[in-house]
């Protein structure tokens, strides 16, 4: 009994003590919170007003133009439509190679004017890439010069290129030897600091020899994992010695250690490197000779990016096309384009106090990591910088995105395949609508059949077979015929009976018959409404079977061509051009569009984003649209087409139609004068071969045809 | 934290003047090198301890600390950066009340200031102000002397803000909560509303001129009484409670005004209402990392006219896409003060250490979207480098002979990998093995388990893996060489062979594994299949625990992990190759 009432006594007071523990602790916290909420917020609600924007109506064209944003320095009114201006070239200076090149790709976009009153952005045809006073592109008296400009205006709308500024000894970052006033610059190695937000484009810089158009790929063309490069880190490049810049680059010696990590760096450079030279060059020199630049920046998985005497440097776009990750080491420097540009996912910061750090900073990146940052190197080189048409385009989208009105990319868009320069914004503003979205909104699909020989037509024409067999299809929404000859339509009754839920429209393609054009086949015509389009020619012999499995596979590869006929192009080494073969071979690069779904994006690429001179080769030869079409689509996704598996001895023969233009011998050399007029006018050849085509899953296996989805196939054709 | 009792500081007033470093960036007034002394890679960030300041005269620097700011200060007292040590800080900041500019004594506040002990100029001190500037000029810049510190500001423009160092953040709002939404809905009669109180009188103008055309926008302002919370049509005088009117539109506007920084920005992304920014030369708060696109209109001032036109463009799937990037942002960065002042924190912590930080898609993409194929590059992969064919095997030696007899025909196999899964027998010698011309390479496993298929051995130098069963030998070498053929064309794939199916079955509501002839596949087995090295990595490092003990203990379906796998990361279905027999 005493036991238990002692024990009782002691359980008592435990739970009194916890109570007062725990209990007190809700006290004291309790208390606490209504400490806090005794306080006065920061802010009186109740006497919160908007209140009247200063200054709004007088729209301050500041004194100051480092002070120049958008909404200060720029006339928006003259950009109903965004259209560019080149001064015509002043005979007494010549620009230079690269700049020859800008002004030329500025001449033959989209976006040129010859009208100054119609621009939105001027360009001045005077060279202003290298002001470096002491170089041999410099251009002397440029302030008069352009002053001299009709539609100067004291730099508004103008927008300005330029790659090197300052010269020795400190090298200047705003030193440009003529008051660029209002004018937009786009400037390589440009600070942080000095750039003017949302106004200067912060440009890369590129070499003499960087190419116009098309340019070359990336050097990646594996994606091993991991990558087990035989240098971790390297660096290659001169040593200034002295002055802005040096200092950097004169510690680099320290992070050396032949093994995995290469820096070596040579003084041997200028006129009079001798009597500059310090201690450690001569034996820096051997060191340098000793390895191979190229060979580095292929067998490296870094590539140290230092400032030079300027901020930015061409290594910086030599590291990116090799696949070698940049680290850059370059405090300050406003990388290119990245107002737009995520660097985060393709390169890494080091800082320069902190060199020392740099090989352990490397070396703690994880393999997922490396392979997520190599890839993007490639991404955006490809997409943004492997040739000046692609660094003035992405500079021209960029302003163009600033102007009031316009639809704008999303950063998601400019850091992701196939990038920003492809994806038109006014096409939609919802990602799904894009072909190349993670996870795009397809649904039916619908026929374009291109009628161009308009034969006489009996009920057992082919067209009205064709009509009646894409009619039985359990995927299609919608039938368009473009009528695209002399002769008449016939009447909506003549055509073939369809289920009531298909639609049947018929475009005529132009209102001068005599004319009929062929890029009337991928115009983007209104009642096209779903994402699927399967481009058909009035004579092309197909089973219902074999449009659902094509469809099905495209629904699986909705970026791609994927159709029946293929064919192929290859390189003739005796004529040292492309040809154009369709033999049957082990491979293909070409889907002919008379049998082929394709994404309707596409429609709207070729009619408004491809170049005026590919529309043009296309019309004079009425004949290569097809091939336009596959070089569009494989520009745009780096892959081949996909060629589906069709019924046996089908014969990609016309019907009886004489005037097919398929009969005719010329038609066979346009076609190869075309695929080399295209590789020009990209730049580089876009096509990409396959070897595989893909058939229905139990095509031709050992069991019954009852089971088998797509029977019509296995059937020989007639 | 004890906010009563403070000590008491007497500071003598000396006028200083107001000296802010404009051209501050971080890689030069942020001193580097006191970072780093804690040993980890982790800014390290110190309170000052409160004090109450008082001048001369006895009159305090502010009245009381305010609530938000004891709120601050409390985040940072719990967030992972707090240090206590001012010696191993890299961060400091000072615990002074300086959220709004006309609560300060200015003078007042730099003499403390400077007073304190670690202050040497401001360097790495870090500031938190959401009102700078006071009437009647209202300057986007605190004007209290504060040397090189940083700013975490919410009334920044476009010249007072500084690139690369100071952090814009969003102007509190603690009506925010009430306007919360739980869910997205669209009961949302109203289109666009303008519910700030006075605005200008050419915006209130322009939105006047609008409203004769479009009956879907609402124009508020306060009523007769100076209340927060109501709001009066401004014609009709109809009352509206606020901020519960910001649920019923879609759009909510947010204009410029004397200051830059204005609470409904806040408001509206609570109460999930698209904001259209009309303020130019703003700082959107951390635009620094956020992307705005995907979250709000920007409508320049002069353009104020186009905004239906602008607003009625926009397609119903963007208004949804905005509104779940509304939510997400405001969820994730804006909801309280303790998720400013982490994503302030965090800021900071990416500059020091930017190998570690975070990019693009971590801060903006919501976590349905966050995942991206491993192998996004669109490319081909290469032939030359061929392909590691990996053989798991027990003891069945003649029939693995064969095999390897078999895969040395195919030309572009690189190397044999046998994987030895017996403990109790070694592998055959390797003068044994059949004498071919590509290495065959051995590894003997410490236990037999199934997971050891798909273990990254370092032997496998090339991209493409065939994993292929010992018993496998009825696949031509031309089969094996096409196969390979198509994995390049898709080699973020499993592309092989034998395939199966899954298939709902509604009697047992549950997934059926299927074998027969089907029309479609799921899943390509990996007893003879090509796929990246990369997936070996990711089955050994990321695959479930539970998936990959099942696996070991069963001894079976380790192919079927594998496709799950693979399909899970790229969304995408395997490759069937067909065989000709």
């Amino acid at each position: 009994m005493q036991a238990k009432k002692r024990y009782l006594l002691v359980f008592v007071s435990c739970a009194f003590l916890a109570y007062c523990y725990f209990g007190g602790f809700r006290l004291k916290s309790k208390d606490k919170n209504s400490e806090i909420d005794s306080l006065p917020s920061y802010l009186d609600f109740h006497s919160m007003r908007t209140g009247s924007v200063s200054k709004h109506k007088e729209k301050s064209i500041s004194e100051n133009t480092h002070l120049c944003r958008m909404e200060t320095c720029f006339d928006f009114t003259r950009c109903k439509a965004f259209k560019v201006y080149v001064y015509p070239p002043d005979e007494n200076v010549v620009p230079g190679e690269s700049y020859q090149k800008l002004l030329s790709v500025l001449e033959e976009s989209r976006y040129y004017t010859n009208d100054p009153t119609q621009a939105c952005l001027l360009v001045l045809s005077l060279d202003t890439l290298d002001r470096d006073r002491l170089s041999t592109d410099y251009v002397r008296n440029l302030q008069l010069r352009i002053q001299k400009l009709p539609y100067w205006n004291k730099g508004i709308n103008h927008l300005i290129f330029n790659l090197y500024s300052g010269t020795w000894p400190d090298y200047a970052e705003n030193r440009l030897e003529f008051d660029p006033g209002m004018a937009i610059l786009a400037k390589a190695s440009m600070s942080s600091t000095n750039i003017r937000p949302n106004f200067d484009i912060s440009l890369p810089l590129f070499h003499k020899k960087h190419p116009e158009k098309g340019g070359e790929s990336g050097s990646v063309v594996s994606n091993n994992f991991p990558l087990n490069k035989k240098y971790l880190l390297a660096f290659k490049g001169k040593r200034y010695v002295h002055g802005i810049g040096s200092e950097t680059r004169n510690a680099l010696f320290h992070l050396h250690n032949e093994h995995d990590i290469v820096m070596v760096t040579t003084c041997r450079h200028g006129k009079n490197w001798k009597e500059m030279k310090d201690e450690r060059c001569d034996f820096d020199n051997k060191e340098y000779d000793r390895y191979d630049y190229e060979v580095l920046l292929q067998n490296s998985t870094f590539c140290l990016v230092p400032r030079g005497r300027r901020l930015g440097s061409y290594r910086f776009l030599e590291a990116l096309q090799a696949g070698c990750i940049p680290v850059l080491l370059s405090n300050g420097w406003e990388l290119p384009f990245s107002e737009v540009i995520d660097w985060n996912k393709a390169v890494l910061w080091a800082d320069e106090r902190l060199l020392l750090q740099v090989p352990n900073m490397v070396r703690s990146i994880p393999p997922t990591k490396i392979l997520e940052l190599r890839q993007q190197t490639q991404s955006l080189w490809d997409r943004y910088f492997s040739s000046i048409e692609k660094i003035v385009f992405t500079t021209l989208e960029i302003i163009k995105g600033r102007l009031p009105m316009q639809l704008q990319r999303s950063g998601v868009v400019w850091n992701n395949w196939p990038g920003a320069l492809l994806t038109l914004p006014q096409f939609s503003d919802s990602a799904v609508d894009f072909p190349f979205s993670p996870s795009p909104r397809l649904g039916k699909f619908t026929a374009v059949i291109y009628c161009q020989l308009g034969t006489n037509l009996v009920p057992s024409s082919s067209l009205y077979r064709l009509v009646s067999n894409i009619g039985r299809s359990k995927y299609v929404e919608q039938i368009v015929v473009v009528w695209s000859n002399d002769k008449r339509p016939p009447v909506k009754s003549r055509w073939p009976l369809l289920s009531p839920d298909i639609k049947l429209t018929i475009v005529q393609s132009s209102n001068d018959p005599s004319k009929p054009t062929i890029s009337q086949r991928f115009y983007p015509h209104q009642s096209i409404k779903t994402a699927g389009v399967f481009s058909l020619d009035e004579d092309t012999v197909i089973t219902t079977d074999e449009v659902d499995f094509a469809y099905k596979v495209w629904l699986e590869f909705p970026d791609r061509i994927v159709g029946y006929p293929a064919r192929s192009h290859f390189w003739d080494d005796a004529k040292a051009s492309w040809g154009y073969t369709s033999k049957w071979t082990n491979e293909y690069s070409i889907i002919l569009t008379s049998a082929a779904f394709y994404h309707r994006y596409y429609n709207v690429l070729y009619t408004e984003w491809l170049s005026p001179l590919l529309h043009k080769t296309v019309e004079q030869s009425q004949n290569c649209e097809d091939i336009l079409m596959n070089f569009l689509v494989s520009h745009v996704t780096r892959r081949p087409p996909i060629k589906v598996t069709q019924r046996k001895q089908y014969k990609e023969q016309p019907s009886t139609g004489s005037r097919s233009p398929w009969n005719d011998p010329d038609h066979f050399i346009q076609r190869q004068t075309c695929l080399n007029t295209f590789a020009a006018v990209f730049g580089y050849m876009p096509l990409l071969r396959s070897n595989l085509r893909l058939d229905p899953i139990l095509f031709k296996d050992p069991v019954s045809n009852l089971r088998k989805k797509y029977r019509q196939i296995e059937l020989v054709g007639s | 934290m004890n906010i009563k009792n403070l000590p008491l500081v007497q500071i003598r007033n000396h006028r200083v003047s107001h000296t802010l470093n404009s051209s501050c960036s971080h890689w030069d007034c942020f001193n580097i090198y006191r970072c780093g002394r804690t040993g980890h890679d982790r800014i390290a960030v110190y309170i000052y301890p409160l004090k109450k300041y008082v001048d001369a005269n006895n009159v305090p620097l502010t009245e009381t600390i305010s609530r938000e700011f004891y709120m601050i200060l409390e985040s940072i007292l719990k967030s992972k950066y707090y240090t206590a040590n001012p010696y191993e800080a890299c961060l400091f900041v000072p615990s002074l009340d300086m959220l709004n500019q006309e609560r300060l004594q200015l003078n007042l506040t730099s003499s403390v200031l400077s007073s304190l002990p670690y202050w040497s100029n401001g360097q790495n001190h870090l500031i938190f102000n959401m009102l700078s500037g006071s009437a009647p000029f209202y300057s986007s810049m605190l004007e209290a002397n504060i040397g090189e510190a940083l700013i975490a500001g919410a009334d920044f423009n476009t010249y007072s803000y500084r690139v690369s160092y100071d952090i814009p953040i969003p102007m509190y709002s603690s009506f925010a909560h009430k306007a919360e939404v739980k869910k997205i809905h669209n009961r949302r009669p109203w289109l666009v509303t303008s519910s700030q109180i006075s605005i200008d009188s050419y915006f209130l103008d322009e939105l006047q001129e609008l409203q004769t055309q479009y009956a879907d926008l609402l124009i508020l302002d306060s009523c007769q009484s100076n209340n927060y919370s109501k709001r009066c049509e401004v014609e009709t005088q109809q009352l509206f409670l606020y901020p519960d009117i910001l649920q019923k539109s879609i759009f909510c506007t947010v204009f410029r005004g004397e200051r830059m920084a204005q609470l409904v920005l806040l408001e509206a992304m609570a109460a999930n209402c698209i904001p259209i920014i009309i303020m130019d030369g703003h700082v959107m708060p951390f635009s620094n990392i956020l992307d705005w696109q995907r979250a709000a209109i920007f409508i320049m001032e002069d353009y104020l006219h186009t905004l239906m036109d602008v607003v009625k463009q926009i397609s119903q799937d963007r208004i949804q896409e905005m509104q779940k990037q509304v939510k997400f942002l405001y969820d994730s960065y804006f909801s309280s003060i303790n998720s400013i002042v982490t994503v302030t924190l965090d800021i900071i912590q990416d500059r020091v250490y930017p190998q570690w930080g975070k990019n693009y898609d971590d801060w903006n993409l919501r976590p349905e979207e966050r995942q991206k194929n491993p192998l996004f590059l669109p490319i081909t992969a290469s032939r030359s480098q061929g392909f590691t064919a990996l053989i798991l095997t027990y003891d069945r030696v003649e029939s693995l002979f064969n095999l390897v007899r078999n895969l040395a025909k195919v030309p572009s196999l690189s190397k044999v990998l046998v994987v030895w899964n017996n403990q109790k027998k070694s592998p055959p010698l390797a003068s044994s093995f059949p004498k071919i011309s590509k290495p065959i390479k051995v590894i003997q496993t410490k236990a037999n388990k199934l997971s050891n298929r798909f273990y990254p051995y370092e032997e496998i130098q090339t991209e493409a893996i065939l994993s292929i069963d010992d018993d496998i030998i009825m696949l031509t070498s031309d089969e094996l060489e096409f196969g390979f053929e198509v994995w390049r064309e898709f080699p973020d794939r499993i592309v092989g062979f034998p395939s199966r199916t899954h298939i709902w079955d509604n009697a047992t509501l549950s997934w059926k594994y299927e074998s027969e002839w089907t029309n479609e596949i799921s899943m390509v087995l990996t007893g003879a299949a090509f796929y990246h090295k990369y997936y070996n990595y990711l089955y050994t490092t990321s695959m479930p625990s539970e998936i990959k003990d099942w696996v070991d203990e069963k001894m079976n379906c380790e192919d079927i992990a594998m496709n799950f796998l693979v399909s899970n990361v790229t969304k995408k279905p395997p490759i069937k190759v067909k065989v000709h027999c």
